[in-house]
């Protein structure tokens, strides 16, 4: 039961990712691919009626991750305390950034917001990637459960760690990089002329970069927690997620050069869940590791709540997961094809 | 109190009221705006689809702040509060999660599609993203509701042996008759916010000459929802909600009526000021054995005060909860008064001449948010000195290693970004309120 609930929150996650990344890498590119106002606008619309939707998938996730390891939830929360709490703040600057710009027709309301949305988003970027590499470095759990980690220490990976090291600071990068890339193949396949050739000419000019973070990250993961090779070495099957990784990397670049935004997009979508599903398989049973003794690791089975909750949540969860789908197929359905600019501006 | 408690629960308090502020708007206008959207097809009047585009964008903007300031919400219990996350998360996680599932991506995608999507729609279809908006407000009020009413009123639990709870029965705590009564009088509450926005906002532009026809539109709907809404808030939704309260938690309703000693014919305080330290009213104004009769039906019932029970179970801070709830009760009297007054001469067919009435009515506009405020203030300071009733107190569900300069930090940090957003929201209302609902927009 706590394996499945350990599945369905990196699912979760998963999703969480391939959506809103694309709509952080769109604010990250903003600045850069869209120039002049009516380009700005552009590519706020290409976002516009999905990018709250796609933010539900935190709130669910979140919430999902509360409800079935509740010592997970509060111990990772309240450790994080600092960089949650940032990220807190970004999102809601970021959620003004888009929503707000469109009210208000003057350059300098419009710059104002185009700077928030774009700041905001690449910070974002950096924090996931960073906290991504927390959970994996692991953190200076206490005997009872919980811990508090500043937001630097001495810059390395070592038993009493900072939110920021050297390490983490790689893994920010690698995640910059890997959904700026993201949002260009998802503003590339939303609209066209000079915008659609900015974000993909970007895009192919990342790769290079993402190529060498994802090793790089890879390697530097190897270094600082060996153990996480382990289920690798017991299932070798489990192989497969790093050739995924491998093939969706290439096709990125393969697929943008031919000019085909769709299949770069799932690339750099699949790409983006076969390094998560890559981390949760190199975690497994663990939630979140402790720095200073394994045993005072965080497990899917010390984490979660108790059994009768995991199991009723199950069916509700299942019919609401279901909802959830239809309704974002629905809206994604709704607003398919490339952004019309000439279609008159809503708020 | 030690320092760090004390902001853990500032930080929850402050960003609490300040995101309630926009949810209580945005349900309150969605059935508003299903109202207008069938006004426009029973009507054909194209004016109602003016005003309910008018009221999306007004409803867009405060959506976009719920929802910026409720993530932190939803955090913060495991930022803040992580010894009461990790004990509660198996029974209260359950509708926190299910407000993402059914409603968020409801609401957000039916919000999306009905800014949007106009032009893609036929008018039934329209007509039925405004319903979809609609359910998807009102059921994450639902599943907030349930989540407070836990923690009002805990049932459906077993305890785990690590001292955390594991829930019982899943109907159980959906069916929590706490949290029926609870959201039958929150929604009332929020349908005033809603239904005063609206007529304050067609009294501002008769006053003002501008948009003549919508304005009569906004008056008609907001001031018979109002009246409507504001009397059931009173009646039956307070008045149950009140009693169920004097049975399950006595003591706060003791210290919300300012009642430090047990008294048959217990009389009702409708002003005066509590004083804690001699255990009186000063300058009490009281209606004789009213508190008896509003709790019990008889005259003469005794109603228990604060000295029948232990000091430790006190609410700690019994002024402001007296005060909170005083706030609450007497401007939900006005709020019949006001509406009922202009029902009659909407009836009448005088309202939008009466001058007079519709200043009172656009000034009333601040009104509604602070008593929505000071009924939630009632219930989660009369929930004090605990965290899950009876079972989890305050003081040991906040989280260990998060210290008060942290805490401050953020704190600060909150207050300065909120203090932004209103700004904000303030300016960019004006601007549509200038804008008008005329202009068209797709």
């Amino acid at each position: 039961m706590e394996t499945i609930w350990f599945l369905l929150v990196a699912v979760m996650l998963a999703v969480y990712l391939v959506l809103d990344g694309f709509d952080i890498g769109a604010g990250i590119l903003h600045l850069v691919i869209a120039r002049t106002d009516a380009e700005r606008r552009l590519v706020l619309k290409t976002i516009g009626p999905v990018w709250d939707g796609n933010e539900v998938w935190l709130i669910a996730a979140g919430g999902t991750l509360y409800f079935a390891f509740p010592l997970l939830y509060a111990s990772g929360f309240s450790g994080f305390y600092l960089s949650l709490t940032i990220v807190l703040w970004l999102l809601v600057l970021r959620g003004i950034g888009i929503e707000f710009r469109t009210h208000v027709d003057s350059d300098v309301w419009g710059g104002l917001f185009d700077g928030l949305f774009a700041c905001s988003s690449v910070l974002l970027a950096v924090f996931y990637g960073a906290a991504l590499a927390n959970v994996l470095r692991g953190v200076p759990l206490q005997a009872d459960h919980f811990f508090f980690e500043p937001l630097w220490t001495n810059w390395r990976p070592g038993p009493q760690p900072g939110i920021l090291d050297w390490y983490t600071v790689v893994g920010g990068a690698t995640a910059l990089v890997a959904l700026t890339i993201h949002g260009a193949a998802y503003v590339a396949l939303k609209t066209s002329g000079p915008v659609n050739q900015r974000a993909r000419r970007v895009a192919v000019m990342l790769w290079p970069a993402l190529l060498a973070a994802t090793a790089f990250s890879l390697i530097a993961t190897i270094a600082v927690r060996p153990r996480l090779l382990d289920n690798f070495i017991a299932h070798p099957s489990a192989l497969v997620i790093p050739i995924v990784v491998a093939c969706a990397l290439i096709g990125i670049l393969v697929f943008l050069r031919r000019g085909d935004a769709r299949l770069a997009f799932i690339s750099s979508a699949l790409f983006l869940a076969a390094m998560l599903a890559g981390a949760a398989t190199a975690q497994y049973p663990v939630l979140l590791p402790a720095t200073v003794d394994p045993r005072l690791d965080l497990t899917v089975y010390n984490a979660a709540a108790g059994s009768h909750a995991l199991r009723v949540g199950l069916v509700w969860w299942t019919g609401g997961m279901v909802l959830a789908v239809v309704y974002t197929v629905f809206v994604y359905r709704m607003f398919r094809g490339k952004v019309d600019q000439r279609l008159p501006e809503a708020s | 109190m030690d320092e760090a408690l004390l902001i853990h629960r500032l930080q929850f308090g402050f960003t609490i009221t300040f995101h309630y502020l926009f949810p209580q708007l945005t349900m309150g206008l969605a059935p508003l705006i299903v109202v207008l959207k069938t006004l426009a097809l029973l009507r054909r009047d194209e004016r109602c689809n003016e005003a309910a585009r008018f009221w999306a964008r007004i409803f867009g903007i405060n959506f976009t702040l719920g929802v910026v300031t409720g993530i932190p919400m939803e955090f913060q219990i495991g930022t803040n509060w992580s010894q009461f996350a990790r004990q509660t998360g198996g029974v209260i996680g359950q509708p926190l999660v299910m407000e993402g599932v059914f409603s968020f991506f409801l609401e957000s995608a039916f919000l999306g599609l009905f800014v949007f999507g106009e032009g893609r729609l036929s008018k039934w279809g329209h007509w039925w993203t405004a319903v979809a908006m609609f359910a998807g407000s009102w059921l994450s009020g639902f599943f907030i509701i349930v989540t407070d009413a836990w923690m009002q009123h805990p049932v459906a639990y077993t305890r785990l042996p690590d001292g955390g709870f594991d829930v019982a029965s899943f109907w159980g705590l959906l069916f929590n008759p706490w949290a029926w009564i609870q959201y039958a009088h929150n929604m009332c509450g929020a349908l005033i916010t809603g239904a005063f926005v609206m007529a304050a906002t067609g009294a501002y532009y008769l006053l003002d000459r501008s948009f003549d026809a919508h304005a009569r539109i906004f008056l008609q709907v907001g001031v018979v929802a109002g009246f409507v809404a504001s009397i059931a808030q009173i009646f039956p939704t307070g008045d149950l909600h009140g009693r169920y309260m004097a049975r399950h938690q006595p003591v706060t309703t003791a210290a919300m009526e300012g009642l430090f000693k047990s008294e048959a014919g217990a009389p009702i305080v409708i002003l005066g000021q509590p004083d804690a330290e001699h255990q009186r009213i000063d300058n009490p104004i009281v209606v004789n054995r009213a508190l008896s009769f509003l709790i019990y039906g008889t005259t003469t019932a005794e109603v228990k005060g604060l000295n029948e029970f232990p000091r430790e179970n006190w609410p700690t801070n019994i002024p402001l909860l007296y005060f909170a709830y005083h706030i609450m009760a007497g401007l939900g009297t006005l709020f019949v008064l006001v509406m009922a007054g202009a029902t009659w001469l909407l009836w009448r067919g005088r309202l939008f001449e009466s001058r007079w009435m519709l200043w009172i009515i656009m000034l009333a506009v601040p009104f509604p948010y602070i008593a929505n405020t000071a009924g939630w203030m009632t219930a989660e300071l009369g929930r004090q000195p605990w965290l899950v009733y009876g079972l989890m107190r305050t003081a040991v569900g906040s989280s260990p290693h998060v210290n008060a300069a942290n805490g401050l930090f953020t704190l600060l940090g909150f207050m300065g970004l909120y203090a932004v957003l209103a700004m904000l929201f303030l300016f960019l209302i004006q601007h549509e309120l200038a804008r008008g609902p005329a202009v068209a927009t797709a």
